[in-house]
């Protein structure tokens, strides 16, 4: 950074801070609507203290939460062709892309990492649904595809926090076709034996459900999280009755066989670490597999 | 009575001209033989311009048209021998894809596909092509059959989606889809899917993960319904025409993308105006693949079939 960074930018910081106002410091819970003071909110990782209710947490967060600061390594991600169908519709593609890669600085819905849980190597997808609702185009597929090679790469295992609107809409039948190839990619991993963990946040939806958010060897599911194929407004309006309380909630799926549990943000971690552990035997160098440990010490300290 | 499409009232006119002339020549005696030669010249000339000149939005509409052949229709005309196979084995049949073992072209295959129905009552029999959980296991499961076999796979896809319901919902639509492009991605046996009318999202590619895809030349095939994109892209379902031109749903533009592998061609006037013919020339596009595919190992074949699809929207 050059002289002008330093004496400049803490100036610009101090003017920003001032006009900070009361709603900055506090948000207001989705769920049940109290009063959260900003550094309660970000030490409960965006869960409600009151109620429980797990807002959106950005993917550098959970990042931090899953393997510890400092952790892990972000990948760059392959690079897509960028308006596959030149799609216009009351705005041109390009330019909705250009608006969401300003508000998240991201280049596409998808953050891909690695680094080691437990000793065991372990690479991370996060959808983040701040970029056009997370939806998948060709940019989302291509990260699974190369998320779930560098997982067979290293052996290791794929973890995938899934958080989406589903198909993106102005890649046509090319986000369709995401469907079949990240289906290939999981289908990859697993034939050689490797474990993969799919996390559903909320919401899950559309063809991301329909392809590898559904495929997981385990099926974990955030407390409330929205999952499911069509639309809640959509099947109303088929149906046309009320929905079923809890509808398309992981409390929901999960009474329905469809999840094999719902776990709170904090222990997601720990729920991971121990699965792997059974999943991924460490061998001695002797080849004989070590036994597995009792309890999480070896996941003392997670961040 | 038949039914028109909007954008095809002057061909209507045209025809019911014809129709009355030869009640009058029938009852009067009179000779109008040349008259009616001129109109019937008269009509083809108009079919023609119409019809080489679609709009993504005309041919959303030829792809619905209630009097398009079906899958049952293709499984008559083109499959012998047919033994029909019901169930997913875990909870219920579903009537909206229907299935079965039979002989195409001389051998033994499974063929499947979504059965839209062709008047109310089958219609809503057959849900108006819009599978269940059920409708999706049973493809998986009719599938690993296949592959147990040696049996080449035929689909046929029909539908405007996968169903919206709350009980299709709880019993894991999504899963239900998920899994069965899962088991399209691997069994070891040739496979090849046809899009005869509406390819409707996950719906559709749940059975149309295969060697060969084919496509007939009115047929859509997109992630969203035009309708179904319009409504939010554009706030307004009115849209839909803009939404169909946008999306790039025809055969054509999908050969352009790489998702399709082949269009066949449909009688002039569209699939409607010759159901016979059409499911013929599909015939006989199915037969070309399917030879094509036979002469390759079976693992050859998966490992192109994954290379295909992992490689879509891939740069270069």
């Amino acid at each position: 950074m050059s002289w002008l960074s330093d004496l400049a930018l803490p100036k610009i910081r101090d003017l920003v801070r001032k006009t900070q106002t009361e709603e900055t410091l506090w948000t207001k819970c989705h769920g049940c609507e109290q009063m959260i003071f900003h550094r309660d909110l970000e030490a409960a990782m965006n869960v409600c203290p009151h109620c429980g209710f797990h807002m959106r947490i950005a993917p550098d967060v959970r990042l931090r939460a899953l393997f510890g600061d400092g952790g892990f390594t972000v990948i760059e991600l392959p690079r897509v062709k960028a308006d596959p169908l030149r799609f216009r519709d009351r705005k041109r593609y390009p330019d909705r892309i250009r608006e969401a890669r300003v508000r998240t600085g991201r280049r596409d819905a998808i953050v891909v990492a690695h680094g080691e849980i437990g000793s065991r190597p372990v690479v991370c997808a996060i959808l983040d649904f701040d970029f056009m609702g997370g939806s998948m185009g060709t940019a989302v597929g291509e990260a699974i595809v190369a998320a779930a090679r560098l997982a067979r790469l290293q052996e290791g295992a794929l973890v995938i926090f899934s958080a989406s609107g589903g198909a993106r809409m102005q890649e046509g039948i090319l986000s369709l076709m995401q469907m079949a190839r990240t289906t290939a990619a999981i289908a990859e991993l697993k034939e050689a034996g490797l474990p993969y963990i799919s996390v559903m946040t909320n919401p899950t939806t559309g063809g991301v459900t329909a392809s590898f958010a559904m495929l997981g060897d385990v099926s974990i599911a955030e407390p409330g999280a929205i999952i499911g194929f069509a639309g809640a407004r959509v099947i109303e309006e088929t149906i046309r009755e009320k929905l079923p309380d809890g509808f398309q909630r992981a409390e929901y799926l999960l009474e329905h066989g469809m999840l094999d549990m719902v776990a709170p943000r904090s222990e997601l971690r720990r729920r991971i670490a121990s699965l792997l552990r059974h999943l991924m035997p460490v061998r001695s160098r002797e080849g004989a597999l070590l036994p597995v440990p009792a309890n999480d010490a070896e996941e003392a300290a997670p961040a | 009575m038949q039914h028109y499409l909007d954008f095809e009232r002057p061909v209507a006119e045209l025809e019911s001209k014809i129709k009355e002339l030869r009640r009058l020549s029938e009852s009067d005696g009179v000779n109008i033989v040349e008259e009616v030669g001129r109109l019937e010249t008269k009509l083809d000339r108009l079919l023609v311009q119409t019809y080489t000149k679609l709009t993504p939005w005309q041919k959303t509409q030829v792809a619905r048209h209630p009097e398009r052949p079906h899958t049952s229709r293709y499984i008559a005309q083109l499959i012998e021998d047919f033994v029909p196979l019901a169930g997913d084995r875990l909870y219920g049949e579903d009537h909206a894809l229907i299935a079965g073992l039979g002989a195409f072209d001389g051998r033994s295959v499974v063929v499947m596909g979504h059965e839209k129905g062709s008047d109310t009552e089958s219609r809503v029999r057959h849900n108006f092509g819009m599978a269940r959980p059920e409708g999706y296991r049973k493809a998986a499961r009719l599938m690993r059959l296949a592959g147990r076999f040696g049996l080449p796979v035929i689909s046929l896809v029909d539908t405007s989606g996968a169903y919206p319901g709350v009980g299709a919902e709880e019993r894991g639509q999504a899963e239900a889809i998920a899994r069965s492009i899962e088991t399209c991605l691997q069994i070891q046996v040739p496979f090849v899917s046809v899009v005869i009318g509406e390819g409707g999202s996950g719906g559709a590619i749940a059975i149309a993960v295969a060697d060969r895809v084919l496509m007939l030349e009115h047929a859509v095939y997109s992630v969203i319904s035009p309708e179904g994109c319009a409504s939010i892209l554009w706030r307004g379902g009115d849209q839909a025409e803009a939404a169909a031109a946008a999306m790039k749903l025809t055969a054509s533009d999908l050969v352009g993308l790489e998702v399709v592998d082949e269009v066949v061609k449909e009688p002039l006037g569209g699939a409607h105006r010759d159901p016979a013919a059409t499911v013929a020339e599909v015939g006989r596009a199915l037969a070309r693949a399917l030879s094509g595919l036979e002469e390759r190992k079976p693992g050859e074949l998966l490992r192109a079939r994954r290379d295909k699809f992992m490689g879509m929207g891939r740069l270069g």
